[in-house]
């Protein structure tokens, strides 16, 4: 990992109070570290390497263990969102109701794989694991906000109308 | 707080309900999305016309009925309303003295709500999960406050027992024994863990009782640990359920302000803390030895077991883990006593379980039944069928790690041994019902894509295997298979069954393997005669 030299000179960000607070919590003790990492995402939305290095420095763990942390989970990200996040559920129920199906057409419409963001960074698309509503599958989130039971047509024309991309 | 204070407090807030003629309750669970503009539109309502002294709106828990929400239930008279929208609010409070509204209620005889055996879930959409004083004027607590002051920890442990509980997690371990084994193993220090990380991804029985009713996990989890002698839990849930996340905090926080967390519970010389630990979106951590790497800060990659977590667990303490539904049910199994809760369900499967009825069925969502129920009643009768003129194919139970159940079995009653015997598991309640527009091959090769992605990668069957089942059932899909492709699959999936490192691994081939059993003819349509000997190498 590289950006050494941030853990010497930390940068002063009022965000970093929240991370500390939590490796304080848990005395800076190595199972801090998930908690940690948590706490670092919630406030900078995604781990860059000068948090994770100064994560490993402050919680005493060789930055590969953390890194290794950090890529293990899937919920952690390492690059920055998009100012706008579509997240496509793609759990058993979304799957058989044909989320692949918007995952397809966002790659179509968009050139968005799961992961990717758009070059003017306007839009990110995630694909997530079942967020347990399986009742209103299929289910898209837009910045976190659920829909559910649409046909294909109904979730792609609310998917423009939530861009700006008039059908 | 003792046991008169505690009394006491449930009497004086039940006064205080009662002083309301009226009781709205909305779903407030992640099910019923648009609930909080309900709330504000009714509340608005009861304002208008100075009801608030009669009426008194809580925010619930899940109702259950998912596919039909926002749900709205009043009380007294039981009535149920569905589909509710923000418009509907001023007919909803102008009927209140009046005759309910016709066009938004339910049928009271639904069988739906009137085939279900309500136990795990009976106070879920009846209170206000956010509220102490409502689980405890329910009843709440009253369990814990009289185990610790009249039990002694064996009783309580012969209790779970003779009670049958087993392991609503999906393997199905008598309860009571891992009690036992955790209450003898050697050690001053012993640990408790809820596990909560419900990453079979179309299962969502865990997330809908921590937010209908998360002070019932904390008291199981509370008696658990004076039953074996633990003084530390922790609750690990998945970070993709932040309504569930929310509410245990609250919840924990208020347990430790009225005493029934913390230092000397209830008055009595029991200490016990609880502390809250998010997962970060790893399938395999819902395996036990996985999911005590993730509390200690690691990668969640399992543990060869023996030692078992009971003997050797969390910080190699003896350690006891259960799932959320086998916590839930335990204060009442102490309140009622064992024989109460063994006269429910089958010769081996005692009691009731909670399901999530999801996919191609018209009433997708929550729904709780005695053990040896028949398929065919909780996905026709409670369920209420298949939707869109479509028929029935199969129905998917224990997720990534189950198996695909036709036609045929849907009279079976479902317990831990007859879906076994299918070659499906219980898993932890996930039912993915599917119709014939579905290619099972396509349900199968997403559940092998699902536990490549998922696999740690420790264990070379479970890694290797599952990306080369993958790559096979691909073949199949695509018309490409051959002959020997088929041989190969079965191989494949019976070493991986046989030599993974942990459950994920063993488990992986299940939906593969029942599909082979059942619906073999369209494993055998997509084989192609011969295929050119130039056609990719493994």
């Amino acid at each position: 990992m590289p950006a050494q030299e941030s853990i010497e000179s930390p940068p002063e960000d009022t965000r970093w109070q929240l991370v500390d607070r939590t490796m304080q919590r848990l005395d800076h003790r190595p199972e801090a570290l998930i908690e940690t990492l948590h706490a670092a995402q919630d406030a900078f939305g995604y781990l860059d390497s000068a948090t994770l290095a100064r994560i490993a420095s402050r919680l005493r763990l060789p930055p590969a263990k953390v890194l290794g942390v950090a890529t293990f989970y899937n919920h952690f990200r390492l690059k920055p969102k998009g100012e706008h996040t579509l997240s496509v559920c793609t759990g058993t129920a979304c799957h058989i109701k044909g989320n692949d199906r918007i995952l397809a057409w966002m790659r179509e419409r968009y050139c968005l794989a799961p992961g990717d963001t758009t070059q003017d960074n306007r839009l990110s698309l995630v694909e997530v694991r079942c967020v347990g509503a399986c009742a209103l599958a299929p289910v898209i989130l837009t910045d976190g906000a659920i829909t559910g039971k649409k046909s294909f047509a109904e979730t792609t024309t609310i998917i423009r109308e939530w861009l700006d991309d008039a059908p | 707080m003792h046991r008169e204070e505690l009394a006491a407090l449930a009497a004086e807030h039940q006064r205080h309900l009662d002083t309301f003629a009226h009781h709205i309750f909305v779903c407030a669970g992640l099910g019923c999305p648009g609930n909080e503009a309900i709330v504000a539109a009714l509340r608005s309502e009861i304002a208008e016309r100075q009801l608030q002294d009669r009426v008194l709106l809580r925010k619930a828990g899940c109702m259950g009925l998912c596919a039909l929400g926002p749900i709205v239930l009043i009380q007294p008279g039981e009535i149920a309303y569905h589909t509710v929208s923000p418009d509907d609010a001023a007919e909803i409070v102008a009927s209140l003295d009046r005759e309910p509204v016709a066009r938004l209620r339910l049928a009271p005889d639904l069988p739906f709500f009137a085939r279900q055996h309500k136990n795990v879930l009976a106070l879920s959409g009846r209170i206000d999960p956010e509220e102490i004083r409502d689980y405890i004027a329910a009843g709440g607590y009253a369990a814990l406050c009289t185990a610790l002051a009249t039990m002694r920890p064996v009783d309580i442990v012969r209790c779970i027992q003779e009670s049958g509980l087993r392991g609503r997690g999906g393997a199905g371990y008598p309860t009571g024994l891992k009690w036992a084994t955790v209450a003898k193993a050697p050690g001053d220090k012993k640990y408790v863990i809820c596990n909560g990380d419900e990453g079979d991804p179309g299962a969502f029985m865990d997330r809908s009782i921590l937010e209908s009713t998360p002070h019932a996990v904390l008291e199981g989890m509370i008696i658990a640990a004076y039953a074996v002698g633990a003084s530390q839990g922790y609750i690990y849930v998945r970070a993709e359920y932040p309504l569930a996340i929310k509410r245990l905090r609250l919840a924990i926080r208020e347990a430790e302000r009225r005493n029934l967390l913390g230092h000397a519970i209830c008055g009595l010389g029991f200490d016990f803390t609880l502390q809250l630990r998010l997962g970060a979106g790893a399938f395999v951590c819902g395996e036990e030895t996985a999911l005590i790497e993730s509390i200690e800060g690691r990668r969640g990659i399992p543990r060869p077991r023996p030692p078992y977590p009971a003997e050797k667990g969390l910080w190699s303490s003896p350690t006891l883990i259960n799932n959320v539904e086998t916590y839930a049910n335990i204060p009442r199994i102490v309140e009622r006593g064992p024989a109460w809760f063994s006269a429910l369900g089958t010769e081996r499967s005692k009691g009731t379980k909670v399901f999530a009825l999801t996919g191609k069925i018209r009433h997708a969502g929550l729904v709780e039944v005695p053990m040896g129920m028949n398929l065919r009643e909780i996905i026709f009768d409670i369920g209420g069928g298949i939707p869109d003129g479509h028929a029935f194919k199969a129905v998917q139970t224990g997720g990534p790690s189950g198996g695909c159940i036709p036609a045929e079995f849907l009279d079976t009653p479902v317990s831990y041994e007859s879906l076994n015997e299918l070659g499906s598991i219980m898993g932890s309640g996930g039912m993915i019902v599917i119709d014939e527009t579905s290619s099972m091959i396509d349900v199968v090769r997403y559940f092998m894509e699902f536990c490549m992605e998922e696999s740690c990668g420790k264990c070379v069957p479970c890694r290797v295997g599952t990306a080369q089942v993958h790559r096979l059932l691909t073949r199949f899909l695509e018309h490409r298979a051959t002959a020997a492709d088929l041989a190969m699959l079965e191989d494949l999936c019976d070493l991986m069954k046989h030599a993974s490192l942990c459950g994920l691994g063993q488990s992986a081939p299940n939906p593969v393997l029942s599909t082979l059993r059942y619906f073999r003819q369209e494993y055998l349509d997509r084989i192609v005669p011969a295929e050119p000997a130039t056609e990719e190498q493994a």
